[in-house]
């Protein structure tokens, strides 16, 4: 990369960023700092927002085993999405990487397109095949394999199984950054040395490919404890995850000091495992990312 | 590299049936005639197209959406051009840290951008309109205009600038007739990507939109949530042609996989 030497960068910098910058200071910065403060504040149906400052949202939040249940619950459901998203997006990577050409890129672009497709179309979809009279029961129970149809809607399985179709694609991405610096030679090598193909995958090519899974993990998971869209439409309006219990208190009941304690919850937890997760990953594999 | 076994070709066209399912059983059940979701079975019908088209509200969502799109999209890349020109050939203090803050919006739950949004704008007494709901697009869609445009100024060497310069043209014109032809189409696919992420923004979208400025992806999940009728799977056959047609635009112009994954190491 060219850059200028520092004793000739003048104000060029900051007169290009500048425009961003102040745009991003006015009408990002400030909200969050605003929402920060109005996390502290207390609300009453009467009076509406009270403007003092306490943690009493936040106290009740931690004391409430209603929002207990709501945080385990997505926390749970994230690490699940995060599983399958591993057990079925790296094989899958790992076998589109081997094919030949138009066959590799047609299916990475099948693979991944669906990411450009709002993800409501994606979630109808699947609230069309999984309903009581979905398409995936009406097979089943022609095929004799069920007598009744098999709940799957308002599940927490529902939510789970969407959620992964909607964020594999992160995980083949990352799988396929990390496999496009690794060396196809050493796998041969391990292969003509006698090594078995499960002896070359385990000790050649897993460690190779293991930062773009923890990567791709890392992505999955942050995605999949802030989701919106499919554990409102899949799990309805009792299988409640943190982001729709922010959104209910917000929109349903206007407690908005409530509110905004939990998306500064949530906010904080994401970054934290986010950042966190990154950290222990590029310390463990420091070798592959140098 | 060995080549796929059969169980291997048996997972993976699995994983593409699980991939392709749900947005295939969309399309099919968009031309049916009944009053209700189901497969069409004797012949395929336009009843819901014909349904879509009268439905006012749905198109009207449709245009704001497009509109927004195109207004947000274009301001991002209008200040993420500059701002990638910055980061990339200069080395001054704060580099980072002003890259990662212009990032960020892609790290921040879309719900807390929603709600952070909806604080600002009900304590600064505006909102509701097309242009608030831009400003908060512009920021949620900036970080793609400016990672495609961060990844096209890579590499590009600056002699032909230098020369430019000497040769007496304007910090301006070598802007325009040296920079800008060659990282353009970082350019063009930050902006169709950030149109795309604009149009089909929901979670934060939620929170800021009025009765007024009711956007396609909100009008659908609203309907979704009450009642799943053959006219929301019409629109959604819409946006996934559309999608497509955008995508294979994409992919001829700066490559997919190069859009989607970043540049190749």
């Amino acid at each position: 990369m060219a850059t200028y030497d520092a004793e000739r960068i003048g104000s060029s910098p900051w007169l290009l960023t500048g425009p961003a910058m102040l745009v991003f200071v006015t009408l990002l910065a400030a909200p969050l700092v605003l929402t920060g403060m109005l996390s502290l504040n207390l609300f009453s149906d009467t009076k509406g927002v009270i403007p003092v400052y306490t943690f009493a949202n936040y106290l009740e939040v931690f004391s409430d085993d209603y929002f207990h249940e709501i945080f385990l619950r997505t926390g749970g459901m994230a690490l699940a999405v995060t599983l399958f998203c591993v057990l079925l997006g790296v094989p899958e990577t790992l076998i589109i990487a081997r094919m030949h050409s138009p066959w590799r890129s047609l299916f990475l672009l099948v693979v991944l397109g669906p990411l450009l497709i709002s993800v409501v179309v994606r979630t109808l979809g699947w609230a069309i095949l999984l309903g009581n009279n979905g398409l995936i029961n009406q097979v089943l129970q022609a095929l004799g394999i069920t007598e009744f149809p098999i709940r799957m809607m308002f599940t927490q399985f529902g939510v789970v199984l969407v959620l992964t179709h909607v964020l594999v694609p992160f995980m083949v991405i990352a799988v396929w950054a990390s496999l496009q610096k690794l060396d196809v030679q050493v796998e041969q090598a391990g292969l003509s040395l006698g090594a078995s193909r499960m002896t070359t995958f385990r000790r050649v090519v897993l460690p190779q490919i293991m930062p773009g899974i923890l990567s791709g993990s890392i992505i999955v998971f942050a995605l999949a404890a802030s989701a919106f869209a499919t554990p409102a439409i899949i799990g309805g309006r009792r299988l409640k995850v943190v982001a729709t219990a922010a959104y209910d208190e917000f929109l349903g009941s206007l407690n908005w000091p409530l509110g905004a304690a939990i998306a500064v919850l949530l906010l904080i937890a994401n970054l934290v495992i986010v950042v966190g997760c990154s950290r222990l990953a590029e310390r463990r594999f420091k070798h592959v990312f140098e | 590299m060995y080549r796929n076994g059969f169980f291997s070709l048996a997972f993976h066209t699995l994983f593409i049936a699980f991939i392709v399912a749900p947005l295939v059983v969309v399309m099919a059940v968009s031309f049916t005639g009944e009053g209700y979701i189901s497969l069409p079975t004797d012949g395929l019908s336009l009843r819901w197209f014909h349904a879509l088209w009268e439905n006012q509200e749905m198109v009207d969502a449709f245009w704001l959406s497009l509109k927004l799109g195109l207004v947000s999209a274009t301001f991002a890349t209008l200040l993420a051009v500059p701002a990638a020109l910055a980061i990339s050939r200069y080395n001054f203090p704060g580099r980072g840290v002003i890259t990662g803050f212009l990032l960020s919006p892609l790290m921040i739950p879309s719900v807390v951008l929603g709600i952070a949004f909806l604080r600002f704008f009900s304590l600064a007494q505006i909102g509701g309109s097309l242009w608030a709901l831009s400003v908060t697009h512009v920021i949620v869609v900036l970080p793609y205009a400016l990672r495609l445009t961060l990844a096209s100024t890579i590499g590009l060497e600056r002699d032909v600038e230098q020369a430019a310069l000497s040769l007496g043209a304007g910090r301006f014109t070598v802007f325009w007739r040296v920079i800008l032809p060659r990282i353009r189409t970082g350019v063009i696919g930050g902006w169709l990507l950030a149109f795309i992420q604009s149009f089909d923004e929901l979670t934060m979208t939620v929170f800021v939109a009025t009765p007024g400025t009711t956007t396609l992806p909100v009008a659908m999940y609203n309907q979704i949530s009450q009642t799943i009728d053959p006219l929301i799977t019409a629109v959604s056959t819409v946006l996934i042609v559309g999608t497509l047609a955008v995508m294979v635009f994409l992919d001829r112009l700066v490559g997919l996989d190069r859009v989607l994954i970043g540049e190749k190491q």
